[in-house]
């Protein structure tokens, strides 16, 4: 062939390939349904499989196989070792495939209930959804919660493909008995189109080429609504313009620009844009790329920002339409889906990272569970893996966003956990409960510093934890003591006097615990306030909670101290006569026992108390009192 | 200055700044998949306090520094890049590496395991598993605990491989470098979880969602400079089990038999010269290359000899800490 003609042939076949962009998707339905099939169909019937792969298949199919003689498709799919003997597909996987008109990264994920973090994973990116059923089975429980999911996800356009029509003898009746079952649980959802088609994944009828034996079906093949259904981009692009900011480009001293992804709308050099936490307001200069600085950018560019004045703006702000501004706020409502095995506790303190906006957070209040197949509200305390539930939630930071229904990208957050560093949750914004704007701390003339200076002393929280019996009361008691002795201003907080009086609404479960701390917190915080040294002696056996007790005081005004004795230590002492009741099962969730206790990592001090006596003890922590100079 | 760096020389003149912008618009899927990569490449800088740029001279990476000089734009990329050299690549490649860094001013960190070197590790007598395992795997760990990496970049795309298709842009790494598939962090928008304890890593793959043929398209529309190994060219070979090997230097080791004729031959992938096969091939231009490819009937991995083994191979080796 010429050179030119190569060229052209070349041209044509890309050109072609790119004409509408990327459609992420994602399936839905379970290994019964024909998912796997059907996508490794898709890949089959677009040309992708090179014959090494197609060899592959060939011996996996005689292995593994489900299909007889014939070739498995599914096969194709379903990637990690063991997961292919087990025959299910426990993660998401992506699969990619081209067709004239446009490129496709499929996202695959299992279909059972308790998979639903997978699924909501793959449908966090996707335009579309194709959520399979089973001619012979119709709509069941699972098809309700894939819809269900797919909408909550943002998700908006849904493809009901009903596949192996080729077992119901291509019914046209059947089809349409399902369509109609389907459109009452999903007509009224959020979905901008909803698409029926019938389909047969193993022989391939409907999907690239029309079927024979369903020439009464009159909307299109799947690959005609996939190759022409419009963008999630598209519709990010009618938004307004927010541009969140990643890193700042800071080359050399005659350029500072900022660099991110444009998650909505657009900009055009002169447009007008504001700092959302700030309100701090700018022209814009350049939109700058390293192919030539560009007229405008849209939903999806990455580009970098040049800004016509010095203002302050960091990893974590937001650029905004001044018309049309996000929220700022620091109390919000939010779906969340919880995605690991230790349950989230309302007060328990996580991490929340929303593009790059991170801060400490808590869930105030769990409104109510959503089951995940009826999406009908129940009552709970707490979430376990793979529930769904509507909560409030408290930032220690302001966080900008948009509600989840009208822009992904801004109004979506996921939650860490503190220690594990594990990704716990998923978060879709509703609403602001309050502006952070509208609430000023009153300014007092008389504040923390100016009583701790009458006192002569500064004020600190000295939180003693560890388990029943290991002394914490008995040191506290001694170290208060000591401090009275010495002249200073004090006050003890323990299970005495706060579980009859202020939490006596509070019993002994996950839950209760953290809520118990969380006040306990509050209360410690004010008397530091009121420039007390406190010591508080709780067994507070989660790290998450002493941390929030941490954060809600100054950096160095928490102390924690570790009273660390041997467990069956504790049950030799026994002081309560606890352990004998835990044992004899008259008290449940008893920590140390039937409930865990989760040690401090970096505790400012470490009490060894098997060999260590109570009065040496007390006298340590004097010590670092005096060393750390909150006392002279 | 031989071609290869005259081309890289003009090539690196596109990132001065006031440099003529290019006019080519680029297909709407690579303009998306550019901006993705762009993307991961930034939370990177922004979030990470040691990260590095694995740079294995191959098109795949070679279009992820190409990434990585527009991500950063107008500044250089702020993290540097890491060769893992296991001494038996291509002479040609060496040479590329070398004019790239220089030209676009790249800190390029070349490493080499010293113990691997002197036991004089050879994939001709040692065979190509314990050659790649000491002087890629082993390597590559020296290397990332050397520089006390928190991130690495690397150029692995999900339709590589059926292990890789499940695993994460950013994918964990524990003290040990290890990869738990059970246990990855589910990952949503586009919002990553950079969330590490010390000793611990993430490997970042910017290039997940990318197929071989974007990475073709992507580097005829961008005009991106490869090794020239890959466009066809009249070269030494022997042919040994149905593979074709390049006489690259002299310590190729022939088989009873064997003498070297030339044939007109291009790589698809390129590695260690006594491990990867060539194909015949008349593909002289990009255009060429992209053309065999999109009629192509064998996947590219099907060139590389370690690969051959159990399907569930590389989902092994992943384990052990091998990109």
């Amino acid at each position: 062939m010429a050179d030119d003609a190569i060229r052209a042939e070349v041209a044509e076949r890309l050109t072609r390939a790119g004409e509408n962009g990327v459609l992420r998707v994602i399936t839905c339905g379970s290994v019964d349904d024909g998912k796997s099939t059907l996508i490794g169909r898709l890949l089959y019937d677009s040309k992708l499989l090179f014959e090494d792969q197609i060899k592959v298949l060939e011996r996996d199919s005689r292995k593994h196989g489900t299909a007889g003689e014939e070739i498995d498709f599914a096969l194709l799919l379903d990637g990690l070792e063991a997961e292919r003997e087990q025959g299910i597909t426990i993660d998401v996987a992506y699969r990619f495939f081209n067709t004239e008109k446009r490129k496709f990264i499929v996202a695959d994920t299992p279909g059972h209930e308790q998979y639903t973090r997978n699924m909501a994973t793959g449908a966090s990116t996707a335009d579309l959804a194709i959520i399979l059923v089973d001619a012979r089975k119709g709509v069941l429980t699972q098809t309700k919660r894939h819809t269900y999911i797919a909408n909550m996800m943002g998700i908006r356009h849904a493809v009901l493909a009903v596949n192996k029509m080729d077992l119901v003898e291509h019914s046209r009746a059947r089809f349409h008995e399902i369509v109609s079952e389907y459109l009452t649980i999903a007509e009224d959802l959020g979905f901008a189109t909803i698409t029926p088609i019938p389909i047969s994944a193993r022989y391939g009828d409907n999907i690239f080429s029309r079927s024979d034996a369903m020439k009464w079906h009159d909307g299109p093949t799947l690959m005609e609504h996939l190759e022409r259904v419009d963008t999630n981009t598209e519709k990010e692009a009618a938004y307004a313009f927010r541009f969140p900011v990643q890193w700042v480009n800071r080359p050399n001293l005659d350029f500072r620009g900022f660099s991110g992804t444009v998650a909505s709308g657009a900009v055009a050099p002169g447009d007008d844009v504001v700092v959302a936490h700030s309100g701090k307001a700018a022209k814009i200069s350049r939109v700058v790329t390293a192919d030539g600085d560009l007229e405008t950018a849209s939903a999806g560019d990455a580009v970098t920002l040049v800004l016509d004045r010095e203002i302050d703006i960091a990893r974590g702000d937001m650029l905004a339409d001044p018309q049309q501004r996000p929220e700022v706020s620091d109390q919000f409502a939010a779906e969340i889906l919880w995605m690991t095995e230790e349950e989230m506790l309302p007060g328990r303190s996580y991490l929340l990272k929303a593009g790059g906006q991170v801060s400490p957070v808590s869930v105030t209040t769990l409104k109510h569970k959503l089951n995940v197949n009826s999406f009908e509200k129940e009552p709970g305390k707490s979430l376990k893996l793979n529930e769904i539930g509507v909560c409030t939630l408290s930032t220690s930071r302001p966080i900008a966003f948009d509600p989840y229904k009208d822009q992904r990208e801004t109004g979506s957050f996921i939650l860490i956990d503190r220690f594990t560093n594990q990704t716990v949750g998923a978060g879709m914004i509703e609403f602001s409960l309050r502006r952070a704007s509208n609430i000023h701390t009153h300014a007092m003339d008389v504040d923390k510093a100016r009583r701790a200076d009458m006192k002569g002393q500064k004020p600190a929280v000295l939180w003693f934890t560890g388990l029943s019996g290991a002394g914490k009361s008995t040191i506290a008691n001694l170290v208060e003591r000591k401090l009275a002795e010495a002249g200073r201003h004090t006050y003890s907080l323990d299970g005495d006097n706060v579980r009859h009086g202020l939490n006596k609404d509070l019993g002994f479960t996950d839950v209760d615990r953290v809520e118990n701390i969380r006040r306990i917190g509050e209360v410690a915080k004010l008397f530091v306030d009121a420039g007390l040294i406190v010591t508080c002696s709780f067994i507070s056996p989660f790290r998450s909670e002493r941390q929030m007790v941490r954060e809600l005081v100054d950096e160095a005004e928490f102390i924690e101290i570790f009273v660390d004795a041997p467990l069956e230590v504790c049950m030799q002492r026994d002081p309560k006569g606890l352990y004998k009741k835990a044992q004899a099962g008259e008290i449940k969730n008893f920590t140390g026992f039937d409930s865990p206790y989760e040690a401090p990592e970096s505790a400012e001090i470490h009490l060894k108390t098997g060999d260590l006596s109570a009065e040496d003890a007390a006298e340590r922590v004097i010590e670092t009192l005096i060393e750390r100079g909150f006392i002279g | 200055m031989t071609d290869i760096q005259t081309r890289i020389r003009t090539y690196a003149q596109r990132f001065q700044s006031g440099a003529q912008p290019r006019a080519r618009e680029l297909s709407p899927h690579l303009k998306a998949l550019e901006a993705e990569a762009i993307h991961i490449m930034r939370e990177v800088a922004a979030e990470f306090e040691r990260p590095v740029m694995l740079y294995s001279i191959g098109k795949d990476s070679t279009v992820m520094l190409h990434l990585a000089m527009k991500a950063f734009f107008p500044s250089r990329p702020p993290f540097p890049f890491l060769h893992i050299d296991s001494l038996w690549e291509f002479q040609a490649m060496g040479e590329f590496r070398d004019a790239l860094s220089e030209a676009l001013g790249l800190d390029m960190i070349v490493w080499v395991n010293e113990e691997g070197k002197q036991r004089e590790i050879n994939p001709f007598t040692d065979g190509s598993a314990l050659h790649t395992q000491v002087m890629r795997t082993e390597g590559l760990l020296q290397a990332l605990n050397d520089g006390r990496y928190d991130a690495a970049f690397g150029g692995g795309r999900r339709d590589e491989e059926k292990s890789r298709a499940k695993e994460r842009v950013f994918s964990f790494r524990n003290a040990a470098h290890a990869w738990d598939p059970r246990n990855q962090r589910p990952e949503l928008w586009r919002t990553y979880n950079t969330r590490i304890r010390k000793g611990e890593s993430i490997r970042v793959f910017p290039l997940s969602n990318w197929t071989e043929v974007d990475i073709w398209q992507y580097i005829l529309e961008e005009d991106i400079p490869i090794v020239p190994l890959y466009f066809a060219g009249e070269r030494p070979v022997v042919e040994r089990d149905g593979t074709l090997i390049m006489v690259d230097d002299e310590r190729m080791v022939f088989e009873d038999g064997e003498t070297p004729e030339m044939r007109k031959i291009r790589f698809r992938t390129l590695g260690c010269y006594p491990l990867t096969g060539a194909v015949e091939s008349e593909a002289e231009t990009l255009d060429d290359i992209v053309l065999e490819m999109l009629t192509a009937r064998t996947s590219e991995r099907a060139g590389r000899l370690i690969d051959f083994d159990e399907a569930g191979s590389m989902e092994k080796k992943k384990r052990e800490g091998y990109f």
